[in-house]
């Protein structure tokens, strides 16, 4: 029972106060030290009958209390002198300070002088409250490894004093670009897993789904924060239709629509809108738009397809990327048929080299070759190019789902 | 906090000593100079000989090894270095990427560690 309550409580609460704490310690340590000691205190001691009326208050003014004593028991005067000292008494911030305090929480820990692994570990751990054994289970690495990235992560953070603050307008936009890399790192992680057996992690996608809201919601007025909240919100709606009972893929023109999550369908439109009153597109948007055209058709052969060769056309200008433009091939044999696609796809890699070379190892793109040659009656080929997927194919749902594949060209 | 900024760069790669684009570069490092001392975040910062005047010490198994030459064999040398005190990180790295040689070589910022003033 109160575990429960706890778990609730911490669910909702964590995210705030160790914002609100980083502010007021000035250390990401202490912060997360105070707060895991609150609760852990909270756990002790709640029970049905005495559950604090405002429980983020007792848990603030608790956690500042556990700071301050344990800023009184530091050994040396450096460590007494780098914190400030907080009042446990002090009312909780107003909404407006709790707001920028969350934001900057996120910006401190995407903070680029960390690596992109140690900003996803130190978000997972600080903004979502996951624990070290957890985002160890996520990442497929053991928790002593987890803590000791982690570890590392903090003593750079506080080394090398990166700024727990909002950037100012002139860095905003550069540093929001690599708060949203981080966020679509973690859904793309959680959503299609390229080692090991389970091809959807949901913890992180539903993680990666709430920070990308969150943060959409605290920067009303950044129309790239509300394209990727829309795609990863329109993207995960689908996460019951891609794989079946036995863990293995179902390709998107197979799925069951009735499985799509509908609400997160409204909430990914509703975004994408919010998104269009901004007047500045970009990539996230534009592939929350390819998404949105995909949840709007009642099948996969009533879908717009010439409308998503368009939107892929776009998306080519802010990411020309040999994945980007095998997606719009992909696309183009479904708006003019098979040939068309397989056009496309030559055309990519008849051209001048590197792009070319990085898609022949590139597992989707032998998928996808494969799949235009099968529904040219061309078997042969596309058991070869199936085949070669599979060589490139770790994951086990995947490599199931190409065995059958090749099987049904035989 | 303060920071200091190494500049490395590989020896060669601006431009040679006695042209115009030397002479133009010049200019700006004598104004970025300016503008981070007038900024009131300059500490100090000094122009090195190049590399080949570098000598390395080590103690090794209670001996001295002297070495010539520079710590490690890198192509980018250390070329020089501000020290500069700033509010955090992200003025350190703004003023790092200000740097004139920053597009052929690179600023290392290193946090510069504050010892507690004796008792």
């Amino acid at each position: 029972m109160t575990q429960s309550i706890v778990a609730q409580v911490f669910a909702r609460e964590w995210p705030k106060l160790v914002a609100i704490l980083v502010r007021e310690l000035g250390d990401i340590e202490l912060a997360e030290d105070s707060a895991q000691q609150a609760f852990t205190e909270a756990a002790a001691t709640w029970g049905p009958e005495n559950t604090p009326t405002t429980p983020g208050a007792w848990l603030l003014t608790t956690a500042r209390r556990r700071a301050v004593d344990s800023i009184r028991r530091s050994a040396t005067m450096r460590d007494k002198m780098s914190h400030l000292v907080p009042d446990p008494d002090a009312d909780p911030p107003s909404s407006h300070q709790l707001m920028d305090d969350q934001l900057a929480l996120i910006f401190g820990c995407c903070h680029p002088a960390l690596g992109p692994e140690a900003q996803v570990a130190v978000t997972l751990r600080e903004v979502c409250g996951l624990s070290t054994r957890q985002i160890g289970a996520a990442f497929f690495t053991t928790e002593a490894t987890m803590a000791k990235r982690l570890v590392r992560a903090k003593t750079k953070i506080r080394q090398a004093g990166i700024p727990f603050t909002v950037p100012d307008r002139t860095r905003l936009a550069e540093r929001l670009d690599a708060v949203l890399a981080v966020i679509y790192l973690i859904f793309t992680e959680g959503h299609a897993a390229a080692d090991g057996p389970a091809l959807i992690r949901g913890d992180l996608c539903d993680e990666a789904r709430w920070l990308a809201d969150l943060v959409a919601d605290l920067l009303p007025d950044q129309a790239e924060a509300w394209g990727l909240s829309a795609l990863i919100n329109l993207t995960d709606s689908r996460r019951s239709a891609r794989v079946d009972g036995g863990g293995r893929p179902v390709l998107l023109a197979d799925q069951d629509r009735s499985l799509w999550d509908r609400t997160l369908i409204a909430e990914g439109r509703r975004r994408l809108r919010h998104a269009d009153t901004c007047d500045d597109v970009g990539p996230y948007q534009l592939q929350a738009a390819i998404a949105l055209v995909h949840a709007s058709a009642d099948s996969d052969r009533a879908t717009h397809w010439t409308t998503i060769v368009g939107l892929y056309d776009r998306l080519l200008q802010y990411e020309p990327t040999a994945v980007v433009a095998l997606n719009r091939a992909a696309a183009v044999s479904q708006a003019w048929g098979p040939q068309a696609g397989l056009d496309a796809l030559d055309a990519l890699t008849s051209g001048d080299g590197a792009a070319g070379r990085n898609l022949e190892s590139y597992r989707y793109y032998h998928a996808a070759r494969a799949d235009m040659l099968r529904r040219l009656d061309r078997h042969s080929e596309a058991a070869v190019a199936y085949a070669r997927a599979l060589e490139l194919t770790t994951n086990e749902g995947e490599r199931h789902f190409l065995r059958s594949r090749i099987d049904l060209c035989r | 906090m303060r920071y200091l900024l190494l500049l490395y760069s590989a020896p060669g790669a601006g431009p040679s000593s006695d042209s115009p684009e030397a002479a133009a570069e010049m200019q700006e490092w004598f104004a970025y100079t300016q503008k981070l001392a007038d900024s009131g975040a300059l500490l100090g910062g000094e122009p090195l000989h190049p590399v080949e005047s570098a000598t390395t010490v080590r103690i090794r198994d209670g001996e001295t090894l002297h070495t010539d030459g520079p710590f490690a064999e890198t192509k980018e040398t250390l070329g020089g270095f501000y020290m500069i005190d700033v509010e955090t990180l992200d003025e350190a790295l703004d003023w790092a990427a200000k740097i004139p040689n920053v597009g052929y070589g690179s600023v290392e910022v290193r946090p510069i560690m504050e010892m507690p003033a004796q008792a």
